[in-house]
């Protein structure tokens, strides 16, 4: 089993992080966000694959005995995507109505939270 | 009923309040508004007192639910979704319940426009902490915890004219997401290693792993939790949601939310890793991080002039010590934590909602603009002002109010255990935060302390909170009554006196992992015998109490009048330094938070591997 895929999945989640702590525009950030985020379908489905092996859908060509990657982290996987859609459209819903008041979304012009 | 039978209606548990906001989002804007109020009032009843009911059946056993009746067979293993309803986790939903019923009857005057989004909102919250304290599965607890993140962010920016408001919204969203995300890298460590996400399973698997795996799994795993928790150095967006957030939306994020974070901790640690070589790191890691969460968040609790923040960091502060009390691992020190925990919520609540009342009132909660403006007439405001007071008192520990006789538990249950400092400790801390409380609401209520000339008028953001309503020149009842309900209940935890009892014997009960792992994999749910104890007030914790309260109002009094200490103490003493290095770095900026997080999350492994 090659660490490949595993060094790919977390290199994206640490670039989202990254770019988020680099960011100048809050889109920018919240699609970072969803970029840190896609790093973890990789590392989801890197845990489950084998090479070789098929579609989990067993009838007629795969019995139990048949080589299959695993379907749970696919679950996870599908269950995670619902929730990166929710996170991500709320925070641009949020970061669009701050660009109508302010006209900005430089988190830097923003500075109304220091405390 | 059967204990059995219980476990399947759980996730009754968490469709009841999603039913119900459905409902109203669909029919919301053809419902009157109190309809819609009515409707989102009699759901989280109904929620609670099913919570209820289960609470009490989980007295005799473990209620276990697995999702679409998967339950775990000797072959396949354990493929279903297990929800597992102890007598920790269900109390927690009491609590949830019990503070959004209270909110809800608060903002009955607080909304005008599309009331029932925020209705239906509280309802997803609800559900989706319901969610997470039941799941009994890694992977499910994310779901929901990432259920109630984007429940709580729609609530935190509900006032969409508020530039600052939006801005919290999303300081909250994106920190908490990323943290979430890096539980889910957890999840995915440790599923990758045991090919196990139950929990239950996790425990028996997990002491074989080696350590690299485990160091790397926990941190990741709990990553999340902390930064719900705002446990430093990942606190920093708690002060600035609750300081833009809605007065009756604070009351549930820190009575219960952050709280739920630390509870998901718990259980991770607890269940999946108490037995594994990480048990020492994973002690010595509550314990630093509860000193400093604790110690940095009293003193940014004293620095903080505007009223809505100050709570905030005072919640930080009591987060630290619930992560104190954490790391020592006995029965009685979790039983005096639960009585902490019950007390705390319901005075904090008591004391956000006074926050609003005064917002409500005199249109700000800075204390040096009402200081200034001095149009608090304590004539008229007498019950918000002794509501305040009361509750501010509570917050340092006195007689009878609960919050007292758990610190008092814990800190015995601790030095027990060789801690002697835990008192002390408890003492410096609830000092300083309700002391600075206590300052605020002198400079509210009371006009006491020199006015500074050269203070600017507004400092901070979340002052000038946008309403929708007038309230005129009385506080309405609908805003009182909740406040006064929940100084009830503080007092209540305090004097009934079987909690403590209860309470230690719910702790065992969330400590013993042979009995979870049993129940959920076996289906033997029920309890060992515990031993009756019944600790209570003892005359040494009402000293210690009182204690704590006389140097809450030194902090009180000294913070009142620093401007005439003589000069010399007045240079030496006051931390000024380090507090604009402390301002500075509560920079309110997105990629700081980002870079703390990484920061903490390098410091935590550190702290577990060492």
């Amino acid at each position: 089993m090659s660490y490949y895929p595993y060094a790919v999945g977390l290199a994206i989640v640490l670039l989202g992080i990254i770019g988020i702590a680099r960011s100048r525009d809050l889109v920018h950030a919240v699609v970072c966000l969803s970029i840190s985020q896609s790093g973890t379908y990789v590392l989801l489905l890197a845990v489950g694959f084998d090479r070789g092996g098929v579609a989990p859908i067993f009838g007629s060509t795969v019995s139990r005995s048949t080589r299959v990657v695993d379907p749970v982290v696919q679950a996870l996987t599908l269950t995670d995507i619902v929730v990166s859609a929710a996170v991500t459209s709320m925070l641009l819903a949020v970061v669009l109505q701050i660009a109508k008041r302010r006209d900005t979304v430089d988190p830097d012009q923003l500075r109304s939270l220091e405390g | 009923m059967t204990a059995a039978t219980a476990g399947q209606l759980l996730p009754l548990l968490i469709l009841l309040p999603v039913t119900g906001a459905t409902l109203l989002l669909g029919l919301g804007r053809y419902l009157p508004h109190g309809l819609a109020w009515g409707i989102a009032i009699v759901t989280v009843c109904l929620n609670g007192g099913a919570a209820a009911v289960g609470f009490s059946m989980a007295g005799h056993a473990r209620l276990v639910g697995w999702l679409g009746g998967w339950r775990p067979d000797g072959a396949a293993g354990v493929v279903g979704i297990a929800l597992v309803g102890d007598r920790v986790s269900l109390g927690l939903i009491l609590v949830a319940a019990g503070l959004i019923v209270a909110a809800l009857i608060f903002s009955w005057r607080y909304f005008t426009t599309q009331p029932h989004h925020f209705h239906a909102l509280m309802l997803f919250f609800l559900a989706g902490m319901v969610g997470f304290a039941l799941a009994g599965d890694i992977f499910t607890m994310f779901v929901f915890f990432e259920l109630m993140g984007v429940a709580a962010y729609a609530l935190t920016g509900m006032k969409v004219e508020d530039p600052s408001a939006l801005q919290g919204a999303i300081n909250f969203g994106i920190v908490n997401s990323l943290g979430a995300y890096l539980t889910l890298v957890g999840v995915a460590v440790i599923y990758a290693h045991t090919g196990a996400l139950n929990l239950a399973q996790l425990s028996q698997i997990l002491p074989q792993q080696g350590k690299a795996t485990l160091v790397v799994g926990f941190v990741l795993l709990i990553a999340g939790y902390l930064v719900k928790a705002a446990i430093v150095p990942f606190h920093f967006w708690l002060d600035d949601a609750h300081a833009v957030a809605p007065t009756p939306v604070c009351v549930l994020f820190s009575g219960v939310m952050v709280e739920l974070g630390l509870y998901g901790a718990a259980r991770v640690y607890r269940i999946g890793f108490s037995s594994t070589e990480l048990a020492a790191g994973a002690h010595q890691l509550f314990l630093i991080m509860g000193l400093v969460t604790a110690g940095l968040g009293a003193l940014m609790c004293l620095l903080q002039r505007n009223l809505k923040r100050l709570l905030a960091y005072s919640t930080i502060a009591h987060l630290g010590i619930f992560l104190t009390v954490l790391a020592s691992g006995t029965a009685d020190a979790y039983g005096g934590l639960i009585v902490y925990l019950i007390a705390h919520a319901a005075l904090k609540g008591a004391l956000f909602l006074s926050a609003g009342m005064i917002l409500n009132r005199f249109r700000s909660v800075d204390e040096f603009t009402l200081l200034k403006r001095r149009t608090v007439e304590s004539g008229r405001d007498r019950a918000l002002a002794i509501t305040f007071a009361i509750a501010a008192l509570g917050l340092a520990g006195v007689p009878p109010i609960g919050v007292g006789l758990g610190k008092a538990l814990a800190e015995t249950a601790m030095t027990e255990q060789g801690a002697s400092w835990a008192p002390y400790f408890m003492i410096i801390i609830s000092a300083l935060t309700a002391g600075a409380v206590l300052r605020s609401g002198a400079r509210i209520f009371l006009g006491i302390g020199a006015v500074r000339d050269d203070i600017e008028a507004e400092a901070m953001s979340g002052d000038e909170e946008l309403l929708e309503i007038e309230v005129g020149d009385r506080v309405p009842m609908t805003m009182l009554a909740p406040a006064l309900g929940l100084l009830a209940c503080s007092f209540a935890a305090g004097l009934l006196g079987r909690l403590p009892t209860v309470a230690t014997r719910m702790a065992a009960q969330f400590l013993d992992i042979q009995g979870y792992v049993d129940a959920v994999l076996h289906g033997a749910t029920g309890y060992r015998p515990e031993p009756e104890t019944a600790p209570s007030w003892a005359l040494g914790s009402v000293l210690t109490a009182l204690l704590s309260v006389l140097a809450a109002g030194v902090v009180c009094v000294l913070s009142l009048y620093r401007d005439r200490l003589p000069a010399p103490v007045r240079r030496g003493a006051p931390l000024l330094a380090p507090a604009r290095v402390l301002h500075r770095l509560h920079s309110g900026r997105i990629g700081d938070y980002a870079v703390w997080l990484l920061i903490g999350i390098g410091g935590a492994a550190a702290l577990v591997a060492v």
